[in-house]
């Protein structure tokens, strides 16, 4: 195989990985602080049709980007009010905002089928990913480095900083953070927006980056490997790249198996495979642990209200 | 505008409630309450359950708003908005049911009880130094699900002593502790009024006011029905000021009309639940129709492990171990050995002796159901679910909104009254109950003692598991001693003294001391 082949499996795997790790990210910060939005697939397709609509309309990848962070944050503001204010049970309202973003996304992308945008192009000067090896370390755009900064950034926060650690409060133990007097509510607003935000990006990631067209339900249910990763991860972020990045691997390699044309495994088989993989990372976590509690936030997806 | 005649009229006291009321949809919680505080003082608010304690120190906390009256501080007039205007004031609090994050370190939690932000290793030094000037044990790096309940009450502590307190507020503290680790706390509490922090000490527990508490301020249904110095007053003078009404002695205990034997263990041995328990070994006695028979011991000496064996959770090895009414039943399962007769009742409430979410109605099925007809052929008979529950209400006084309340939402001695209610109005031949009066306040202990008493003279055989060795001497005919899971033969407590009592309890002298080190 040679150099060539290799960085661009690896350029694949990257770009493929790259909006469910941003997703993941989000949830996960959604997570820690108690609350479960299984609606992160709705969330990605509003962010992914605002981002191609502004972008198309306007001619501006950068506009489209903005536009994508802001419906995810829209979108995410509609399950808040749901759950939080209004303390709706958080797994019906995240189905039903998935169901609600597939049929928005549907509705606001119809005049767009098959039109096509340029993609969003390398952050560095193409100079510097002549040769193979450097193009693998510096020929990514934007959002896929900037994805690896949250990474490290969500990590800090959560580990290292005083509103990290009370977000995680929060996610502990409602009740007690209530008493001791931090405003449980907002905080979990704060982290369903950043977890909207997230998504919407992510899903501007397949728009704008990945196809640069707009097709129906175009995320293709990545919403919801983002959402087992998460469980997948541990609730910590380092593991959250590792496990998007293996994700993606498996994609790329779907996807190579076809061009390259194995015949001996049927296509159907093969796009399957980041299902399974999924089914089968989390039973293996099951049943690695003898307690079963797989460290989650002890109140996640409790709905808390103020006495 | 005060209501302590001790107060000196040149220093302002340090806290002076006055006339402050606070009411409910349906309930009046507090009306016209005045107290005051002097600096260094410790202050007992003395109460039964739901006399209006937790939502008075609420509104001293900035928890809840009063309807009226006033608060002043040093002699100011303030309003206290929320927790955070309290800490500020220097009002700090240790919660009946700590405020706690189990999957985070203790140093995490004392950080988030913190207004400001403080580097980690400012407070570690801060946290170290508080630890060392009380000499109170604690490892800041531990999680906290891993700590014993003392150690989790020290973090709380700690984390209002940070602040400097001028007033901390102890809402039942001991409600959830062994009596070593009261011991303990005593001595911490008494080491900081000393230093000058005035202490609001919130209890229906007598004993523990007039060993502690210098001024004691008695409430009764939202007021305040007096004021006292505990360490003159008398205790039934306390209770009966505390109740309302005078405080019933028991009728009829040590009864002694003992009949044959309903419950008759031999040799009852059984390995401890991994990784902690204690192995029961070679247990045997009789509990006699007409007795009551209790088991004193330490906490921790496998009085849970036989429970559970007596229960039906966990199965002997022979049937032939446990003999209930001639039978043998030590290898049948709980549901079985209900239905033929035997309840028993586990030393926690919410998880064990009830489900938590389920109503009172519901948790009143799920045991009673063996002995009453309340679901026939598996189809639940709503009607009497609803008469049974609510005669259990009513007789022993649980304070509720009716049967559909859910467990969760009744305080811990509420819940007990109703649990053992739920069993007594079964009549079972023998009824096996640990710790029944934990919690519960003084007027509902005596009329759950009662009914223990009464349930004995209908002939069933009661054994009682307590470490309150008052209440067993009190209560109980006969008297054994559990001690690392073996049990003295039993002894008539008519003929017993108190200094006999500690020679059963053997070997139990040597360890307070290890356990208070850990604990």
């Amino acid at each position: 195989m040679s150099d060539a082949i290799l960085v661009s499996i690896i350029m694949t795997l990257v770009a493929s990985s790259t909006p469910i790790l941003l997703a993941a990210l989000g949830e996960l910060v959604v997570e820690k602080s108690g609350v479960l939005n299984l609606g992160v697939e709705g969330m990605m397709l509003c962010g992914a049709v605002a981002g191609f609509a502004v972008a198309f309309s306007t001619g501006s990848i950068a506009l489209g980007l903005v536009a994508s962070v802001l419906a995810g944050i829209a979108t995410a503001m509609v399950f808040a009010v749901l759950t939080l204010s209004l303390t709706a049970n958080q797994v019906a309202t995240g189905l039903a905002l998935t169901i609600f973003g597939i049929g928005t996304s549907s509705l606001i992308g119809a005049g767009f089928v098959g039109k096509t945008i340029e993609r969003l192009g390398p952050v560095f000067p193409a100079a510097l990913s002549e040769h193979p090896w450097l193009r693998a370390l510096f020929g990514h755009d934007i959002v896929v480095y900037l994805s690896l900064a949250l990474v490290l950034g969500v990590s800090w926060f959560l580990s290292r900083t005083r509103p990290g650690l009370i977000l995680r409060a929060v996610g502990e133990n409602d009740a007690s953070a209530h008493a001791i007097g931090y405003p449980v509510i907002a905080i979990r607003y704060a982290a369903v927006a950043f977890g909207g935000a997230l998504a919407g990006l992510g899903g501007a990631y397949f728009s704008l980056a990945l196809t640069p067209m707009w097709a129906d339900r175009l995320t293709a249910g990545r919403g919801w490997i983002a959402l087992a990763l998460v469980v997948f991860s541990a609730w910590k972020p380092g593991r959250l790249l590792l496990g998007a990045y293996l994700f993606g691997a498996v994609m790329t390699f779907e996807l190579q198996a076809k061009a390259a044309g194995i015949s001996w495994i049927a296509p159907e088989v093969l796009a399957m495979a980041p299902y399974l993989a999924t089914i089968a990372v989390l039973t293996m976590m099951s049943l690695g642990r003898k307690t079963g509690r797989l460290d989650a936030p002890a109140c996640l997806g409790k709905p808390f209200s103020a006495p | 505008m005060t209501a302590s005649p001790r107060d000196r009229a040149d220093a302002p006291p340090r806290l002076a409630l006055s006339q402050i009321s606070k009411s409910f949809p349906g309930v009046k919680a507090n009306e016209d309450i005045s107290l005051s505080v002097r600096a260094g003082e410790i202050h007992a608010v003395l109460g039964e359950n739901g006399a209006g304690k937790s939502t008075l120190v609420k509104i001293i906390y900035g928890v809840q708003q009063a309807d009226g009256g006033s608060i002043a501080w040093n002699g100011e007039t303030v309003s206290i908005p929320s927790p955070k205007a309290a800490r500020r004031l220097g009002i700090g609090m240790v919660f009946q049911h700590f405020s706690l994050f189990d999957a985070m370190t203790v140093i995490e939690n004392i950080a988030l009880g913190l207004d400001e932000a403080v580097d980690r290793d400012e407070l570690k030094a801060r946290v170290a130094k508080v630890l060392e000037s009380y000499s109170l044990p604690l490892d800041p790096e531990r999680e906290v699900h891993t700590l014993s309940v003392g150690e989790r009450q020290r973090i709380e502590i700690v984390r209002c002593l940070l602040q400097k307190p001028k007033l901390l507020i102890m809402d039942e503290p001991t409600s959830v502790l062994t009596p070593q680790e009261v011991d303990r706390l005593f001595e911490t509490l008494r080491q900081i009024a000393a230093q000058g922090c005035s202490i609001l000490y919130i209890s229906h527990k007598l004993h523990e006011i007039k060993a502690l508490c210098d001024t004691a301020t008695i409430l009764r249904g939202g007021r305040v029905v007096g004021t006292c110095d505990p360490k003159v007053e008398t205790t039934r003078r306390m209770a009966e000021l505390m109740i309302g009404s005078e405080l019933r002695s028991i009728e009829g205990a040590h009864g002694g009309t003992a009949g044959m034997a309903r419950l008759a263990v031999s040799d009852l041995s059984m390995p401890g639940e991994p990784p902690f328990g204690t192995h029961l070994k070679e247990i045997s006695f009789e509990a006699r129709a007409g007795e009551i028979l209790g088991i004193a011991g330490v906490a921790g000496n496998g009085q849970a492990e036989l429970l559970t064996a007596l229960s039906g959770e966990r199965l002997a090895a022979s049937p032939q171990m446990i003999m209930l009414d001639g039978k043998p039943v030590a290898t049948t399962g709980a549901g079985e050995r209900r239905a033929a007769g035997l309840a028993c009742v586990p030393e926690e409430r919410n998880g064990h002796a009830a489900v938590p979410d389920f109503s009172l109605a519901e948790n009143a099925i799920l045991t009673a159901r063996y002995r009453l007809p309340l679901a026939p052929q598996g189809f639940i008979r709503l009607g009497a679910v609803k008469r049974f529950a609510q005669a259990v209400i009513g007789r022993f006084d649980v304070r509720t909104t009716g049967p559909a309340a859910p467990a969760r939402a009744l305080s811990g001695g509420n819940l007990q009254k109703f649990i053992m209610g739920r069993e007594i109005g079964q009549e079972p031949g023998v009824l096996v109950v640990s710790q029944p009066t934990w919690g519960v306040d003084a007027g509902a202990a005596a009329a759950i003692r009662q009914a223990l008493v009464d349930l004995a003279a209908k002939g069933s055989a009661v054994v009682v598991i307590s470490q309150d060795l008052d209440e067993l001497l009190e209560l109980a005919d006969r008297l054994c001693v559990i001690n690392e899971g073996r049990l003295t033969p039993p002894r008539a407590v008519a003929d017993l003294k108190i200094e006999e009592i500690g020679l059963m309890m053997g070997g139990i002298h040597g360890q307070p001391e290890g356990a208070a080190a850990h604990a």
